[in-house]
């Protein structure tokens, strides 16, 4: 009964959102606000990759709401699992030593490549919430492959408030400059270079260890206290 | 198949959202609803990056001379993309978080049985 009413549902549904998506063309351009972006942002903000230079300077302010999103989930999920003790793993058997030799091996290498992403976000496909994401997945092998290491709690925490604080304080730096906030008030440099585009390498620097920390702390909320 | 070749990335996109708002209201299993509302997410995601799709476009990014940039993909769905699939993961792992307490509390994940016990 109950699959029945929800499959007329989804019909229903889906005729309404057919008839409306008809009108709209697949693949030709439909905004001026993209166009102008690509046409003016190497310009305006010095980074190669527009997508960046939408994410942290054109929609900075909203990026960083974002992170604070990002920020509050972490947070809920810390305040689930704050009553729930360490769980005493009991005879937990070892791995062989292949296995965490291997992840340990790995483990600095992966770190090296959330870095490398996040830093060339103004120049290569990445930026900080992928560079991120990587960093968290090194903390996560460590976790499978190596039972008994963890992270410590505290250095995550504070790295991650560290970082958010950042994100601010260059933001108000460019209201104290004479513009508005997270204006992009340093030198843009020559395009394509490391050291160019501004704030942008820096708050991406910001993000993506922020990132990092905080989905590091819920893989460690996840795996030791669930 | 003139049809098909034009629309065929709203169809795969609503085709996922359709799936995991499937899952949604007709399972009982909350691990089950919580993959569905993740499919749902990924559906929407690709909806929005095929909006912003050019034909025969390449990525918005100026990596080498003599790229045209009437050929570049629109950047602003990208953006919005961009952060929605981390904030997805954090949004994911705080409901699954959720559901363990909830198994913890009442020892069974089907939602009829949790709504008929009382606290």
């Amino acid at each position: 009964m109950r699959t029945v009413i929800s499959l007329i549902l989804l019909l229903v549904i889906a005729v309404g959102i057919s008839l409306s998506l008809a009108k709209i063309p697949f693949g030709v351009p439909k905004t001026k606000v993209g166009r102008y972006y690509i046409d003016k942002g190497i310009k305006q903000t010095g980074a190669t990759n527009i997508v960046t230079s939408v994410v942290v300077n054109y929609r900075g302010f909203d990026t960083l709401g974002e992170v604070t999103v990002l920020f509050i989930a972490a947070t809920g999920l810390g305040a689930v699992f704050a009553t729930g003790k360490r769980k005493e793993r009991g005879k937990v058997e070892s791995a062989s030593l292949v296995l965490t030799t291997g992840c340990r091996f790995l483990f600095p290498f992966i770190l090296l490549l959330g870095a490398y992403i996040f830093i060339h976000g103004h120049l290569t496909p990445g930026g900080g919430f992928q560079g991120g994401a990587i960093i968290a997945s090194a903390f996560l092998l460590i976790y499978l492959g190596c039972r008994g290491r963890r992270i410590n709690e505290q250095t995550a925490k504070i790295t991650e408030s560290l970082a958010g604080l950042l994100f601010v304080i260059v933001g108000l730096l460019g209201l104290t400059a004479g513009g508005y906030f997270l204006m992009n008030f340093l030198p843009f440099g020559t395009p394509n270079t490391l050291f160019s585009a501004g704030i942008i390498p820096i708050i991406y620097i910001a993000i993506g260890l922020k990132v990092g920390s905080e989905l590091a702390g819920v893989i460690d909320n996840l795996m030791e206290k669930s | 198949m003139n049809f098909l070749n034009h629309y065929i990335y709203y169809i795969g996109a609503f085709g996922l959202i359709f799936i995991g708002l499937y899952i949604v209201l007709a399972k009982r299993n909350l691990i089950k609803v919580i993959i569905g509302l993740s499919i749902m997410d990924t559906g929407v995601n690709l909806f929005l990056i095929s909006l912003g799709y050019i034909r025969k476009g390449t990525a918005p990014i100026f990596s080498q001379p003599g790229l045209d940039p009437k050929r570049m993909v629109d950047p602003v769905p990208q953006a919005l993309v961009l952060t929605a699939i981390v904030i997805g993961v954090a949004v994911l792992a705080l409901a699954l978080s959720l559901a363990i307490r909830l198994y913890g509390h009442y020892g069974t994940l089907n939602l009829r049985k949790i709504k008929e016990q009382r606290w």
